[in-house]
């Protein structure tokens, strides 16, 4: 084990090795290391960007849901207000207009009770007239007591 | 083993603990060890070529298996790194860790070949005597490497903090210095006395760091690759002496070679680790 020559054939051996790694081999390694690390935290990033959007859109949509439940509660319930304010609405001209026909019926009613009276009046005078005229005929002059007839009769 | 029955256990061990070296000019320093050059510029160009094959395919999709391993890898050393050194770690101190991290694993594994069968059916045919298949069993790669870093650290020390930064360094580091520009107080006349005391513990102290940094990071992995070429060398002499020894030194060898993996690993991570450690500390200062 005598130190020789060899040494310095090695040493320039080395150094030629170091010069080709640190020139050729290294570089093009590192670059690709390190691109691939960059793409994989870009993913990575990405992936959490997405994962935020969702949350964000399913807090969206149910916020959206409520009030589209609470719009459509609103709607029924005026749909319902509405209903029965119709109701009520048809109750009271149905009262109003059977107490119209009710006492249109009441005038017919009166008007006809009060034709019968006129045309009774007017036979019962007329009777009366023709009973009086039998018993009287004899007695008394018709011109004369038709004048005081007619008189009482429209008294009646 | 049947080729090395006529030698004894020590030929057999010096026998492939010699290194295939030529000399290439006068004087015991200038001998060439071809096999451990050859086999880590093979395992180097082999290791570092096929990373750059898939890096140069690297997709930022879904990556191939080839790119996913890969990134495992880079991202493992990346990682190691990163908690050490606090800088712009992409520019140089990444890519050394990755280099000498897969580098050295790759020179560390050369030790599961089998000794015997690697030289009688690979080595030998192609007319090698001598093949070392492990190079960081050489001291000479382990301290090439430890002496790389070694200059990369000093080089380091002084772009960040300037010359004259890393020379005062060198000697009003780590004990301090005392300030005795103020001649007139007490204070100052202490400083007098005691600065060029602390010049000369700082300085001693920062060469035996400077001298024990190579030394203990290029010794610890040789040592652990020696000892475990060796250790599967005696199990090779073991497996010679007969059926016994050859069906136990088979469940030795199997069990070695399982727990060298761990070694092997180890050892290169260790090796990563002080590079980085050693720069860095190189980018800091006190």
């Amino acid at each position: 084990m005598n130190i020789n020559f060899t040494l310095i054939a090695q040493a320039i051996a080395f150094a030629v090795l170091i010069w080709f790694t640190v020139k050729f081999v290294w570089p093009p390694l590192l670059k690709a290391i390190e691109t691939r690390q960059k793409e994989i935290a870009d993913g990575l990033a990405a992936a959490a960007d997405g994962r935020n959007a969702l949350d964000v859109a399913a807090k969206k949509s149910e916020v959206t849901l409520n009030e589209a439940k609470q719009k459509a509660s609103e709607i029924i319930g005026q749909a319902e207000k509405r209903g029965s304010q119709i109701v009520e609405e048809a109750k009271t001209t149905a009262k109003v207009e059977g107490d119209r026909i009710l006492a249109g019926a009441k005038a017919e009613i009166d008007q006809e009770v009060n034709r019968a009276k006129e045309s009774l009046r007017s036979q019962v005078s007329a009777l009366a007239i023709a009973g009086a005229e039998k018993i009287l005929r004899k007695e008394i002059d018709g011109k004369v007591h038709s004048e005081m007839l007619s008189k009482l009769a429209a008294e009646l | 083993m049947a080729t090395e029955q006529a030698l004894t256990p020590s030929e057999y061990i010096t026998h492939h603990l010699t290194f295939n070296s030529k000399p290439i000019g006068d004087g015991s320093f200038w001998m060439l060890n071809y096999d451990s050059l050859i086999m880590s510029v093979i395992l180097g160009v082999l290791v570092m070529g096929l990373i750059w094959w898939v890096a140069r395919g690297a997709t930022s999709g879904v990556p191939s298996k080839g790119q996913a391993f890969v990134e495992l890898v880079f991202g493992f050393v990346d990682e190691q790194v990163k908690n050490i050194f606090h800088g712009d770690r992409h520019s140089f101190i990444a890519p050394t860790a990755l280099t000498v991290f897969l580098w050295v694993l790759a020179m560390n594994a050369m030790d599961f070949l089998p000794v015997d069968v690697m030289h009688h059916f690979v080595y030998a045919p192609l007319g090698l005597e001598h093949w070392r298949s492990v190079p960081t069993s050489d001291i000479n790669t382990t301290f090439a490497l430890a002496l790389a870093v070694w200059l990369l650290m000093i080089f380091f020390s002084i772009k960040v903090k300037g010359l004259g930064g890393w020379i005062h360094e060198l000697f009003c580091a780590p004990f301090g210095s005392a300030k005795f520009f103020k001649p007139k107080s007490a204070m100052g006349f202490v400083g007098l006395i005691l600065s060029p005391l602390l010049f000369v513990a700082n300085f001693a102290f920062n060469i035996i760091e400077y001298v024990s940094k190579p030394l203990s990071h290029s010794l610890r992995l040789f040592g652990n690759m020696y000892a475990g070429e060796v250790i599967f060398l005696l199990i090779g002499l073991w497996a010679a002496t007969g059926l016994t020894g050859t069906i136990f030194g088979a469940i030795l060898g199997a069990g070695w070679s399982i727990f060298h993996i761990l070694i092997v690993a180890l050892q290169a991570f260790i090796f990563m680790m002080l590079t980085v450690v050693y720069l860095a500390m190189a980018h800091e200062s006190h």
